[in-house]
């Protein structure tokens, strides 16, 4: 059997001695597509940033593919293949949409820290850069500053900022929050296509985008998960009923 | 100059664009090299060596400041050791006839600063913002005060210095004559500004720009921001370097004013007036504060207030400095709408220019009254003899400040409408920068 993508084991958070994260243990297999879902300040982004090394847990461990990732820096754990987003647009607001994803392509290309290298005579970078591009349908706006892109565009290029790299454990907090509803569509068709073949952990409050993407869902209520299953057992968890979907599952 | 001054290079240039591109570096090496025959008074060369150091130095804290985001108030550090260590090489050189010609000694100043930059960048940079600037001025503190303690090294108060005539030589060139000394200042200048600009067109030089504007986001996707950081450091040290280096060689002699707060204070000045959001910013910045800095402490005795005043206008007004001020004109040029705000430019001037007269008569009588209170009250600033001491000088300079002002800020207003207009037009034709 492989290992999961991603496991959290007893991992707690406290900040001061407010706990945010009680004995959260979560395992995602790989190539499976998981929703968190909850409430507001329930703990999802917590979660991301403790899995993506943002913040660093009081104690417990998680595990990519294995290995354990638990007080790396985030840079390490990129480089491990995990690759995240931000709730709120986290891009080079200065930088072209262009320049944005450059960036996010250079260092899985083995291009590091060269300072001998000619940025414009990477044929792959550039390649690469440009397929990315064109996925996120922004090939239009290439020279454009990423700070004067619209609200929807400015999601786009966060998520294609955290595809960029390739890596294969994709976490994407609340990648349609604040889109008109066909936005949203156009985004998890995007999301869909770009996280083909990869683990996706996806943190959303549209339940028809939660209930018609994943594969499975934890329910995460007070920093701790109530249930986790197919969308099925979750529709009919009494508890998750009770906690979280209420009147908005019936 | 378009490839040179924009900030998002095109992703994948022409072959046009290249031969533009490489047609601006020989332009510019022509210049270099017919420029003492145009103006080849002694006074002159020694201005346009001046100039080039300033412009690698400018340049060089640019990389900091401009392309990694990073605010230092010590990096004469790096100039001023670089500086040191040429002259005891060029003495150590020649003492021992090594065979080893000056052109080739400015290296030695480089690889001082990258040393002193790789020894002292590293905790420094760990974080950008308020820490790492008051670390760099703490180092240079530092640095400034060792500089008097260490007499043997550092010479005290008088500094060292050799002679730079007495090395190896190449083709016969003593490097006497100020001429040599500015063909190798030139040759230095045209080889770093290749070579800083060579930089930011690679993934370390892209990179210092993304860590700029988001360190946070920079690490998820696979960069450590504090290396990032660190090498920029390093080349910046290393250039600051060679600066140093070509001013040793210049004056033949190095002293503590090197690598103190004023020279530091200095090169910050030069970058951020010249715009440091632009490659060519710190060069133009460089010729305009160098120029500026000979020609005003020839008409008035308080020239660094002068400075100081304009510093305060530039980053009030124009952030973005001289080339910013002129890359907005971009779009008007472009749209063929410049012509509609010259006419409110040149009205403006006007009242601007009594605005500025009244003050320079107020700020020189002010001068006179508290500096040498006692002598003739007949000064001469800028050109003019007045009495700083005539309730009719008080009476014109506080005419021309208020009436100046009055006027002046109408004027400013109807020209940012042209302005708002001509942009206008300039977008509606399709031209946003
Ligand atoms: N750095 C922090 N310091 C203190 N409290 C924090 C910090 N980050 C998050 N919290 C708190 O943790 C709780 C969970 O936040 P968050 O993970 O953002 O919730 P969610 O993403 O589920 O809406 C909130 O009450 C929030 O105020
Ligand atoms: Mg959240």
């Amino acid at each position: 059997m492989t290992a999961p993508a991603i496991e959290i084991k007893d991992v707690q958070k406290s900040f001061g001695n407010i706990s945010i994260i009680r004995d959260l243990n979560l395992s995602v297999a790989q190539g499976e597509r998981h929703a968190l879902i909850g409430p507001n300040g329930a703990g999802k982004s917590t979660t991301f940033n403790l899995i993506s090394g943002y913040i660093k847990p009081t104690s417990g461990t998680v595990t990519l593919r294995g290995e354990e990732i638990s007080g790396l820096p985030p840079y390490q754990i990129n480089r491990r293949g995990l690759s995240r987003s931000f709730q709120v647009t986290n891009v080079f607001a200065n930088m072209s949409v262009w320049e944005n994803l450059r960036c996010a392509v250079l260092w899985t290309d083995g291009h590091h820290y060269s300072f001998w290298k000619n940025i414009d005579n990477l044929k792959q970078v550039r390649d690469r850069t440009a397929q990315v591009l064109s996925d996120i349908g922004l090939t239009a706006r290439r020279d454009v500053p990423a700070g004067l892109l619209t609200y929807a565009e400015q999601r786009a290029l966060e998520i294609g900022i955290t595809i960029a790299g390739g890596a294969d454990v994709i976490l994407l907090d609340e990648p349609t929050a604040g889109m008109s509803h066909a936005e949203t569509e156009r985004a998890v068709s995007l999301i869909r296509r770009l996280t083909e073949g990869r683990t996706l952990v996806i943190v959303e409050h549209d339940m028809s985008v939660v209930f018609g993407l994943a594969d499975r869902i934890s329910v995460l209520v007070y920093g701790h998960i109530i249930a986790t299953g197919t969308p099925e057992q979750i529709r009919s968890d009494p508890k998750v009923k009770e906690a979280y979907l209420g009147e908005e599952a019936a | 100059m378009t490839e040179l001054a924009s900030s998002v290079a095109p992703p994948n240039p022409a072959l046009s664009e290249r031969l533009k591109f490489y047609g601006i570096w020989i332009a510019v090496a022509l210049l270099l090299l017919v420029l003492p025959k145009i103006f080849g008074s002694g006074g002159a060369l020694t201005t346009f060596s001046l100039i080039g150091i300033s412009i690698i130095f400018s340049l060089s804290y640019n990389i900091l400041l401009g392309q990694t985001g990073l605010l230092s108030f010590g990096h004469a550090v790096y100039y001023g050791l670089g500086g040191f260590l040429v002259i005891h090489a060029i003495n150590i050189i020649g003492a021992n006839k090594l065979p080893i010609p000056l052109p080739v000694v400015p290296l030695v100043g480089g690889l001082t600063g990258l040393f002193f930059a790789a020894l002292l960048g590293w905790v420094s940079t760990q974080r950008s913002g308020t820490a790492f600037a008051m670390i760099s001025l703490g180092v240079a503190e530092l640095i400034a005060s060792s500089a008097l303690i260490l007499r043997t090294f550092f010479g005290g108060e008088a500094g060292i210095s050799a002679n730079r005539t007495k090395l190896f030589r190449l083709f016969d060139w003593s490097f006497g004559p100020q001429i040599q000394i500015y063909y190798l200042v030139a040759a230095w200048t045209l080889l770093a500004i290749i070579a800083m600009y060579a930089l930011t067109r690679t993934p370390l030089g892209r990179m210092c720009n993304a860590v700029r504007d988001n360190p946070e986001r920079v690490q998820f996707v696979g960069y450590d921001p504090h290396v990032i950081r660190y090498l920029a450091f390093c080349f910046a040290g290393f250039f600051a370097g060679v600066a140093g280096a070509l001013a040793a060689i210049n004056f033949e002699i190095a002293n503590s004013a090197y690598l103190g707060a004023v020279q530091s204070g200095t090169v910050l000045f030069s970058t951020y007036i010249g715009g440091v959001g632009y490659f060519i910013g710190p060069i133009v910045g460089a010729i305009f504060v160098t120029a500026l800095s000979l020609s005003l402490s020839d008409l008035t005795s308080v020239w660094q207030l002068y400075f100081g005043l304009f510093f305060i206008a530039v980053v009030t007004f124009a952030p973005g400095g001289i080339t910013g001020l002129l890359m907005m004109h971009r779009p008007l040029l472009r749209g063929g709408t410049l012509g509609k705000v010259l006419p409110s430019y040149l009205i403006a001037l006007i009242p601007t220019l009594a605005l500025v007269a009244g003050l320079i008569l107020a700020i020189e009588s002010i001068v006179h009254h508290t500096v040498n209170p006692g002598d003739d009250p007949n000064i001469k600033a800028f050109g003019m003899s007045f009495n700083a001491s005539s309730p009719i000088t008080w009476i014109i300079a506080l005419f021309l400040i208020v009436g100046g002002f009055v006027v002046a800020r109408e004027t400013w207003r109807r020209l940012a409408r042209a302005w708002d207009d001509a942009l206008t037009v300039a977008h509606e034709r399709g031209y946003h920068a």
